[in-house]
């Protein structure tokens, strides 16, 4: 009987995708990819593009269902829109080792099948979001808290079990565009909460009495920046008056010690720290939502490279009040971290352990009275540096969440 | 004056002390980065490296000194495959050309690590030569590379590499002409910093 259901579901998968056809399609100019973009809202065509239409250099590819080929086809002849047949007959595919590919670049159908250990695009990691929410509605929720300088939303996930306005934990990763590492473990993180929540004693005690915001793409002009123009792109994409350079370093955009020494006043710098703090509307949204919120107790901002997990101040020499406390929790949070893969990290205040910064998030969040503010520079140690291949995606994510966990915990059992 | 280990100057310095390290023993099969503050590790096995580094201040730039030990042997002789590698570049029909090593997602084709050990290698001569107690340099990507044929047992290679100096956080394209021979070692014979890419 076991054998008989298998025949059946083999069948099945058959069936969902024979004589599917995917088709790469050209567009030759913006007109045509608006055109295309009013395609990709014809839900009843139920279309599965794999590339999105962003712009006429990029070639999009769509799986499309044998019942809509000729309304497509039409479509496309109509606005002579050019393309040709990538894929035949999408269900051999299935057959042969192929199929491994097809499911990997596909949309992930689920937070199940979804690839954590590869890079993804702004569109998969905003598809994921929606995913997740839709899978654990009790569990997550998104929130858009403003809109970048391009007009991108700013969107981040909170994790709740109720409350109205519970003490939180608040994680952002991707602050600066090309830590790749970043992103991806913030999609990990997000996989993992939902995975422990219920299973793991100590993040479920965590989630009883905390809420987690987690704001996976903190800089997304930059972040689709990185995919289309320049890898090594750090900033936002703001346009600076009365200069050719765009962007603001948005780790020296914040009211601490805003614009001392550790930043730039030359826009073309990549550490240039804006016209005046909280230029960056990227940086504004969490202002606002950190001070409208008013009951975050942890706040930890995640960056790469050079393995350092950091406290307060990048600003000034002066230690931070509490600095034996929070010393004594990098270095649990840096034991349990290195306990996995051996992977070692150093700590200590911005200032003295990597150098002096002006205007930096955690600075102002510990200024704003969140007591345990961190930020961790993943890995590596500078061998790959933003370049880390995709196969440690997965093993810095699962030793980062170690350290994280510490910090939580400190968080969740020293209430203030 | 004691340096903190765990500190950035001492940090800055040893980087500086691996790179001049690396330069003079490094090679498409050797990579010498630094594990930690009291040691340079050689391909995965540890050795023990004292080294002093001396910055010269004043308002003339001029490389930091270097002074340096190493326990036990790295073993200066070409191994086989140096050797390997220096006959297939050599048999080459086309003279070797390629770009974006490591690419975007960090992959680096097989037969492109000799290549990337030596710019990591040369590179080191760069960073040596041009670190202050203000900088730290990592090459963050080879660019392209495009081999030069030579009439004599040298290979040549011109390389445009980028240079992440992670104080600024300035990425700095650099181009350097680098010459390899197995029994030679590594030598860059020219190298000129490039203007920023412009966005």
């Amino acid at each position: 009987m076991p054998s008989d259901q298998a025949a059946r579901s083999q069948a099945s998968i058959k069936e969902q995708l024979l004589r599917h056809q995917v088709l790469r399609i050209s567009m030759a100019n913006e007109a045509q990819v608006e055109k295309m973009r009013e395609l990709e809202t014809m839900d009843h065509l139920q279309l599965d593009f794999w590339v999105s239409p962003s712009h006429p250099e990029r070639p999009v590819d769509v799986r499309v269902p044998f019942t809509s080929l000729q309304a497509v086809k039409v479509f496309l002849e109509q606005n002579n829109i050019q393309y040709f047949i990538l894929i035949k007959d999408l269900q051999r595919l299935v057959d042969d080792e192929k199929a491994q590919m097809v499911r990997q670049r596909s949309r992930a159908l689920s937070v199940e099948t979804f690839n954590y250990a590869t890079y993804h695009t702004l569109n998969e990691i905003y598809d994921f979001m929606d995913l997740l929410v839709a899978e654990r509605p009790n569990l997550v929720s998104k929130i858009e808290i403003g809109y970048s300088s391009e007009g991108l939303p700013l969107n981040v996930l909170k994790f709740s079990t109720g409350g109205p306005n519970r003490p939180a934990i608040w994680i952002d990763t991707g602050i600066h565009s090309r830590e790749w590492v970043t992103q991806a473990t913030g999609v990990w993180f997000a996989k993992k909460i939902i995975s422990d929540y219920g299973k793991d004693e100590s993040l479920t005690a965590i989630l009883d009495k905390m809420d987690i915001f987690l704001e996976i793409i903190t800089n997304p002009d930059g972040f689709v920046f990185t995919h289309t123009q320049n890898r090594m792109w750090r900033k936002t994409r703001s346009i600076n008056a009365g200069s050719s350079c765009r962007g603001v370093d948005p780790n020296r955009n914040w009211d601490a010690g805003f614009g001392g020494l550790g930043s730039s006043r030359n826009p073309c710098s990549e550490t240039y720290h804006g016209p005046h703090a909280n230029s960056e509307p990227e940086v504004k949204a969490i202002v606002d939502f950190v001070k409208q919120h008013g009951n975050i107790k942890a706040f930890i901002s995640i960056h790469s490279y050079s393995q350092l997990l950091l406290y307060p101040y990048g600003y000034t020499k002066t230690p931070v009040p509490n600095q034996k406390e929070l010393d004594s929790i990098a270095t649990a949070a840096v034991t349990a971290l290195s306990s996995l893969y051996g992977t070692s990290y150093r700590y200590g205040s911005i200032i003295t352990t990597i150098y002096q910064a002006s205007g930096g998030t955690i600075d102002w969040t510990y200024n704003q009275g969140i007591k345990y503010s961190f930020t961790f520079e993943l890995r590596d140690a500078g061998r790959y540096g933003f370049m880390l291949p995709a196969n440690q995606i997965i093993p810095t994510a699962q030793e980062t969440w170690k350290a994280l966990m510490v910090i939580m915990e400190h968080a969740r059992d020293h209430p203030y | 004056m004691e340096l903190q280990p765990s500190h950035y100057p001492a940090r800055r310095a040893a980087g500086v002390a691996s790179a001049c390290i690396n330069y003079r023993r490094g090679g498409p099969n050797r990579v010498l980065a630094l594990s930690n503050v009291r040691r340079a590790q050689l391909q995965g096995h540890a050795v023990n490296c004292t080294a002093e580094v001396l910055y010269h201040l004043g308002s003339q730039h001029s490389a930091p000194e270097v002074h340096f030990t190493v326990e036990g042997e790295l073993g200066k002789n070409p191994d086989e495959a140096d050797n390997k590698f220096y006959s297939r570049i050599k048999s080459l029909q086309e003279p070797l050309v390629a770009q974006n090593i490591p690419d975007s997602f960090g992959i680096v084709p097989p037969e492109m690590e000799p290549i990337r050990h030596l710019a990591f290698s040369a590179c080191d001569y760069i960073i040596w030569q041009n670190s202050t107690e203000n900088t730290w340099y990592n090459l963050a990507q080879i660019r392209d590379v495009r081999q030069v044929r030579r009439n004599d047992d040298y290979l040549e290679f011109d390389y445009t590499v980028l240079l992440h100096d992670f104080v600024s956080q300035e990425i700095i394209p650099w181009q350097m002409q680098v010459l390899w021979h197995p029994q030679h070692g590594v030598k860059v014979t020219q190298n000129s910093r490039q203007p920023k890419q412009e966005d």
